[in-house]
């Protein structure tokens, strides 16, 4: 395990940024109750208590699985990709989100896009192509993706037209468990 | 008169059924129904072979379940096991209360109950029109699908907020996230198991439950203390040979020989050293170990504990369940410490539940007695030596 290099850090954030604004990724970081920090190990990026992290320190890197939370993972190619394992930093601080109707739910939660028949509502003043956290009517959060359309878009689309991207959904605990860590 | 001959094989199964009934009515009224040539042994080895045969498990573990029941109560165990405990799933209070999911599952068409006072945590499942394992609030990680043997071992635990505790045993993590929910996300848990496929499991259900306190590693137990040790708390969910949880894997029944059982509970007796050993006695609000197996083989219970008692300075204390058999002080030829009676056993016939132990030490000292009682022959007399680890 080490720290993130600052290219690292720059593309990892950068991508956070789509969900949740910089204040808030150093909210993650300057946090009152301790010190927090994120590591890579084996290509993931890892975000864990200080106290958690050197513990974690003393296990051989073959044996390490993981530690706190897994926000994701580099790609061979140096890109990072947000793993759903990250939904429960990204969802109360997000700035957009979309809600599904409970007809939607299901589809969601097997890896599609979310259509404007699903849709129940959308964060007002959303832009097109902006990350969002797609949520449940009763607030659970579901997983994110990308908007395919402005919140003005939305209104005008017809019911079969795609409103957001899918990119992670919490059915990936059971279609990729594998995979995933 | 009952035919005890010929042996009946292959296995006509009414008709081994009609003398199983039959050598019970005989034993149960063994001086006026006997045929006078036999003995009661003979009747009895008839009634092992017979359910054996009928229940399909080998003889070995036939004699195991024949020492530890009577003849009434083994029935109803072989029964029990040949039917599946109810699901019973684990609110995630990280992420939701018991009476929110409940009513959120109610609204799926869930048909469901608190398991039991016992527990503020536990629902039971008695039926439901979608999968229980796949639902939205499962993938968002509101509850976990868990035994209900399996939440007794964490209250057992009862780990506290900002603790170190050891999980040794832990994939796929049903006690761990237990654990990690009563101690609030804070301090910090070491979930490790030998496994590394089930590490996969482990993590995904760390994950889905929001659980952040915790480091998930791939060793062997016995490696601790040497890669971390001085925990507030320890679980050993020991590996064992399972026959607490015949309803779930009936492979059990043809499979598990003397050897199978000798084997875990070697394992066991290590894994335990290890696992005390990695206790800090002077922690300020712990200093506890609890043992745990889903057999209810003494083998792997009640001597494995009985061995570490020999060999740590560490006491029994009560579990604090409310429920569950008293552990055995004396079985056969085999004699216990007393304090083993503050050990507890779960039947699946008794408490509809999988088949469990549970012990709970304390450890007193960090010094470790070289041998137990070692005898000095100058002396003449017993002296302890401690030695520093
Ligand atoms: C009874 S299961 C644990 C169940 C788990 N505690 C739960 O509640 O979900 C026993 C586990 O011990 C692991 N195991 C077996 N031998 C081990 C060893 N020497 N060290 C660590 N883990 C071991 C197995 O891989 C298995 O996952």
């Amino acid at each position: 395990m080490r720290p993130l290099t600052a290219e690292e850090t720059k593309t990892f954030f950068e991508k956070l940024a789509k969900y949740i604004s910089p204040e808030n990724i150093k909210l993650l970081l300057d946090r009152p109750d301790a010190s927090y920090c994120f590591r890579l190990h084996k290509d993931r990026v890892f975000y864990a208590s200080e106290k958690i992290m050197l513990t974690a320190n003393n296990f051989a890197r073959k044996e390490l699985v993981s530690f706190g939370t897994c926000f994701g993972k580099f790609t061979k190619t140096g890109k990072f990709r947000l793993y759903m394992t990250a939904l429960d930093y990204l969802a109360p601080y997000a700035q957009f989100k979309v809600w599904v109707k409970p007809n939607g739910e299901q589809s969601f939660l097997y890896g599609n896009h979310v259509l404007k028949s699903h849709l129940g509502r959308i964060t007002d003043s959303t832009s097109k192509y902006q990350g969002v956290i797609v949520m449940s009517m009763s607030d659970v959060p579901l997983g994110f993706g990308v908007s395919a359309k402005s919140t003005q878009e939305c209104r005008r689309a017809d019911p079969s037209s795609i409103v957001t991207f899918h990119q992670a959904d919490v059915g990936e605990y059971l279609r990729t468990e594998e995979t995933l860590l | 008169m009952l035919n005890i001959s010929p042996r009946l094989e292959p296995p006509d199964l009414q008709l081994v059924h009609q003398r199983i009934k039959d050598t019970i009515a005989v034993l149960g009224n063994f001086k006026r129904l006997r045929d006078p040539e036999r003995k009661r042994k003979d009747y009895l080895d008839l009634l092992r072979h017979d359910l054996a045969n009928y229940y399909n498990y080998n003889d070995y573990l036939m004699q195991k379940f024949t020492d530890l029941f009577d003849i009434k109560e083994l029935i109803e165990f072989l029964e029990a096991n040949e039917v599946e405990r109810p699901v019973t799933i684990r609110t995630n209070t990280l992420k939701s209360r018991r009476r929110d999911l409940a009513q959120a599952l109610i609204n799926r068409g869930v048909n469901l109950d608190p398991i039991g006072e016992w527990s503020k945590v536990g629902l039971i499942v008695f039926d439901s029109p979608v999968p229980i394992g796949a639902t939205p609030e499962y993938l968002a990680g509101h509850y976990m699908l868990q035994g209900a043997s399996s939440m007794l071992p964490v209250m057992a635990l009862a780990a506290q907020p900002n603790e170190k505790v050891l999980d040794m045993c832990s994939a796929p993590g049903g006690k761990t996230t237990y654990i990690a929910a009563l101690m609030k996300n804070t301090g910090m848990i070491v979930a490790n198991d030998v496994n590394k496929e089930r590490c996969k499991a482990l993590t995904a259900n760390i994950h889905r439950l929001g659980v952040v306190n915790t480091i998930v590693c791939s060793e062997n137990g016995r490696q601790f203390p040497k890669i971390v040790g001085g925990f507030d708390r320890v679980l050993l969910d020991a590996p064992c040979s399972g026959t607490g949880v015949i309803s779930k894997d009936a492979s059990v029944k043809s499979n598990k020989v003397e050897k199978d059982i000798l084997r875990c509970s070697h394992i066991q007796k290590e894994l335990l050293l290890s696992a005390i050993d990695s206790v800090d006695a002077r922690s300020s609000t712990g200093g506890y170990i609890v043992y745990c197996t889903c057999s209810i083989m003494v083998e792997e219970d009640e001597w494995v504990v009985d061995y570490a008692l020999k060999r740590r300075s560490v006491k029994l204390v009560s579990t604090g369940l409310e429920f569950g058999r008293e552990g055995f002080t004396k079985f056969k030829e085999r004699r216990f410490h007393p304090t083993l009676k503050l050990t507890r056993r779960y039947y699946p016939h008794e408490h509809n539940m999988d088949g469990f132990f549970v012990a709970k030490f304390k450890k007193l000292s960090n010094l470790i007695p070289a041998k137990e009682g070692v005898y000095c022959r100058k002396a003449k007399a017993i002296i302890f030596t401690f030695t520093l680890y």
